[in-house]
């Protein structure tokens, strides 16, 4: 498996370099390790070799397109599913041989809301009390908790069924969250959620994190792992294909993006031809609009202007950006998300 | 926060039991919450029972029986053979929406989900059932024993009702959806409960068919059931019944248990 350094560069082994750095702090293993697992479902290799480890208390985002394995690999470490090669342990205990006690502390919001749509909100949450082995009281006080905490308070004695998308999501994370388990995973927790309710959403995880919650976190949207996640593993048909923080990532692409938008297709021709051998051009969708990565420097982007001021070419609009986490998945995997 | 150390607990037969209760009363929450989901379990035998009483009971003889005596135990036979189907479309929903997924990642025990599903089924039955006497004595059928041998046939069928729900648990876990799961379990109840003693006795019909009729578990149920509220003797027939009924629950039960451990 090949990794970020700090300075971008690649390293191979990198989960040892992490490894030390953690042992250095201290001697507490991670919260999550998995190593090496696979699963293939007749002839798809929806999980071929994967490893990275989570250290308590921190986020890890799960990022890649669909069918890249990321359920696949939540079911494995929520002990729903064996793995068919490897190993992988949460909080210490073996996800396979010690499955029972791995329930006891993880929580799970799979990737669309299972929750008793017959049922009342807060039946839904008793009911998942009672099965965490809470007392009838705990179960009950807790469900009352929980509903206010996600606003769901008015909504409690109603039937699901009777729920808005974002509401029924918002039960769903609150069923997970109802034993206070010290190791959380969310399969993509905001899909399908209007912006606001999404925001409402990763405030809520902020304040468990900040709890000391461990978690894990699928997504497909990159601005949730931006703004999430501690460090960010990406797969892409069942491999991992990069991991780090945010900025690693961003930095492991090297480059600054220069837009420009020009007045007629003509000349945003003219520009492509002109920029062609500068860098590496993206995105021209439209037909006006053109996109270069360029090395990063002052120098590139001198480069450019000047080469279109020479030729008398002017844009309308002129932008340069750093690269996004969008960039970095487009140059992984060869594909765009959301 | 909980200390988690306080939770981690063995799952013992009192968790088990505990869990068992708890998802038996969500789904019977479930069912009040869709009492359409009862009638509809309802509206089929009743409909048998106009037909068969009042269409071709005038064409079917039985020796030395009015007909309407003849018929209620095959009725409540089919009530709760057709009812048990909605255990395999329950589980199969279950399956779908993801729900059985989160509670394989729960501390819960995992035969808790079929126990809690049979279970809310068996009472299920119980109303469906009585519904069924009331329809029968309304029609003109008299019990022609003591009530406690008619207690005793309505809790031999209960005890039926509960065996098939198993046979459909299974049926439900193997289905990838709530409609293939129905489809599925129909050709099995329906060849379960025609090629039977239940309408008809299996003495009219040609010897191949008669062969499998009288050796499979609805004849020995509403045999048994007959002998129980029609009088005669009753112990061979009860044995057989309870025999089928204790073994399709064993198979039954640890082929839906194994499955469970299984899906994905
Ligand atoms: N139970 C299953 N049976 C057969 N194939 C499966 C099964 N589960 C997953 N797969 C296949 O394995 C691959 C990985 O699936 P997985 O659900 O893990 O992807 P994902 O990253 O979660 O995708 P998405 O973003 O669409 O949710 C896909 O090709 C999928 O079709
Ligand atoms: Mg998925």
């Amino acid at each position: 498996m090949e990794c970020m350094t700090e300075n971008g560069g690649y390293a191979a082994g990198c989960r040892e370099n992490r490894r030390d750095r953690a042992t250095m702090q201290s001697v507490i293993p991670d919260a999550i390790e998995v190593d090496d697992i696979a699963k293939q479902f007749g002839e798809v290799r929806a999980l071929d070799g994967v490893s990275f480890g989570v250290a308590r208390g921190t986020v890890l985002g799960l990022l890649g397109p669909n069918g890249a394995g990321k359920t696949t690999a939540v079911r494995i470490l929520t002990t729903t599913m064996r793995p068919d090669r490897g190993r992988a342990s949460v909080l210490g205990l073996d996800v396979d041989h010690d499955a029972q006690r791995v329930r006891e502390s993880i929580g799970l919001a799979g990737q669309y809301a299972a929750v008793d749509e017959s049922l009342t909100g807060s039946e839904n949450l008793w009911m998942m009390g009672r099965l965490t082995h809470l007392s009838q009281s705990a179960s009950r006080s807790r469900s009352k908790e929980l509903l206010v905490r996600f606003g769901l308070d008015d909504a409690g004695d109603r039937q699901v069924k009777t729920y808005s998308g974002g509401m029924r999501r918002r039960l769903d994370l609150a069923a997970a969250l109802v034993h206070r388990p010290s190791v959380l995973f969310l399969d993509e927790p905001t899909t399908g959620l209007d912006p606001r309710s999404r925001r409402g959403l990763w405030d809520v995880i902020g304040e468990l994190v900040a709890d000391g919650t461990t978690l894990l976190l699928t997504t497909q949207y990159l601005e949730e792992a931006d703004r999430l996640a501690d460090r960010i593993v990406v797969i892409d048909q069942g491999q991992v294909i990069a991991e780090g923080t945010s900025a690693q990532l961003k930095a492991r692409i090297g480059t600054t993006i220069i837009e420009a938008v020009f007045a007629d297709p003509a000349s945003a021709e003219g520009a492509r031809t002109l920029l062609a051998p500068l860098g590496e051009l993206t995105d021209a969708d439209d037909g006006r609009a053109l996109s270069l990565q360029v090395n990063t420097g002052p120098r590139s982007i001198m480069d450019a202007v000047g080469a279109l001021e020479r030729a008398a070419i002017e844009p309308l609009t002129l932008a340069v950006r750093e690269p996004t986490l969008d960039d970095v998945f487009l140059r992984l995997t060869g594909q765009r998300v959301e | 926060m909980v200390p988690a150390r306080a939770r981690v607990r063995r799952l013992t037969l009192g968790w088990t039991v505990r869990d068992s209760l708890t998802v038996t009363k969500r789904n019977l929450l479930t069912l009040t919450r869709n009492p359409e989901l009862v009638v509809f379990a309802t509206i089929q035998p009743v409909l048998f029972v106009l037909m068969f009483r009042y269409v071709f009971g005038g064409a079917i003889q039985v020796p030395g029986e009015d007909y309407v005596n003849f018929l209620m135990p095959g009725i409540w036979a089919q009530a709760v053979v057709f009812g048990a189907v909605s255990t395999a479309v329950g589980l199969a929903e279950d399956l779908q929406s993801g729900l059985i997924e989160r509670f394989r990642s729960l501390p819960m025990a995992p035969s808790a989900v079929l126990v809690g599903r049979t279970n809310a089924d068996l009472v299920r039955d119980v109303f469906v059932i009585a519904l069924m006497c009331v329809v029968g004595f309304l029609v003109g059928f008299r019990n022609q024993t003591d009530a406690l041998a008619f207690l005793a046939a309505l809790l031999l069928m209960l005890a039926f009702g509960y065996s098939m729900a198993w046979v459909f648990a299974v049926f439900g876990l193997r289905a990838p959806n709530a409609e293939t799961a129905q489809a599925a379990a129909f050709p099995v109840m329906a060849v379960l409960v025609f090629a039977s003693s239940a309408f008809v006795p299996t003495e009219t019909m040609p010897g191949w068919l008669q062969v499998f009729a009288d050796h499979q578990p609805v004849t020995a149920v509403v045999d048994a059931v007959r002998a129980l509220v029609l009088g005669g003797p009753t112990a061979s027939y009860v044995v057989t019944a309870v025999a089928w009924i204790v073994g399709i629950v064993v198979v039954f039960g640890t082929l839906a248990v194994v499955r469970y451990r299984r899906v994905t």
